[in-house]
């Protein structure tokens, strides 16, 4: 169990959206990190994929995934290796005013071996369909991680104003 | 307006909402370009799927609702 659980930087987007949320110079005293994040997007479903990536790369990262939908269940791999995924967020069909709850784990962060994660959300639409998703996902490269960046793994949305994403450092003893 | 990305400083805490770069843009719809041809693959193997087991029912005589009995 983590003796230490401390909130390293916090944000909020404003009125004017944003494409991504990215946490810079993150510092390399802890032993993990976690990152929440509340978020909804422009998107046209009711959700829609949200994702990481780290250091700016863009190759290297995979994703395993299961998902409920509320009536049914199923599994993926994700077919793009730019990001792995962490859960969907409410898109512009969703309920109003509902946004996702996601965490996403990332272990010995600045280790010298391929980054893993773990990550749960649900996206808390309010309705009898709703997507949650636990994923596995693996970035094979040996950097430490230094900046995390949360987007839209369509590539064509924003996260609305009000959702948020915080970083934590977690130390163990 | 343009698409705006929000960049936290952790070591300083200073926040920036910049415009994204003509890299970044690219990447986005390489991104939304990939998608749509995962989905669309994705979409294709569930039709053909479903058309192999309605063949196979139709040719033991079952209806679909007992193929629904007979998998679920």
């Amino acid at each position: 169990m983590p003796d230490t659980f401390i909130k390293i930087a916090t944000v909020t987007v404003g009125g004017a959206g944003a494409n991504s949320i990215e946490f810079t110079s993150i510092p390399s005293t802890y032993t993990d990190l976690c990152v929440k994040v509340s978020t909804r997007q422009t998107g046209s479903n009711i959700d829609n994929n949200t994702t990481i990536s780290f250091n700016g790369s863009t190759s290297g990262f995979s994703t395993k995934a299961i998902y409920g939908t509320g009536s049914s269940a199923g599994s993926f791999t994700a077919g793009v290796s730019t990001e792995s995924h962490i859960g969907y967020s409410p898109g512009a069909n969703a309920t109003s005013n509902t946004f996702a709850n996601i965490e996403v784990y990332i272990p010995n962060y600045t280790g010298s071996t391929n980054k893993s994660i773990s990550a749960d959300g649900v996206a808390e639409s309010n309705t009898t369909s709703v997507d949650s998703m636990l994923a596995a996902g693996l970035w094979s490269n040996t950097s430490a991680i230094t900046s995390i960046k949360i987007t839209d793994y369509q590539g064509s949305y924003n996260f609305v104003q009000y959702s948020t994403a915080t970083l934590y450092g977690i130390s163990k003893s | 307006m343009a698409d705006t990305k929000i960049i936290v400083n952790c070591e300083t805490g200073e926040v920036q909402e910049l415009e994204l770069t003509v890299e970044e843009v690219a990447q986005r719809e390489a991104d939304a370009a990939a998608y749509a041809a995962q989905k669309a693959q994705e979409d294709a193997d569930k039709q053909a799927k479903a058309d192999a087991k309605a063949a196979i029912a139709t040719r033991l005589g079952l209806s679909a609702d007992d193929l629904a009995t007979l998998l679920g």
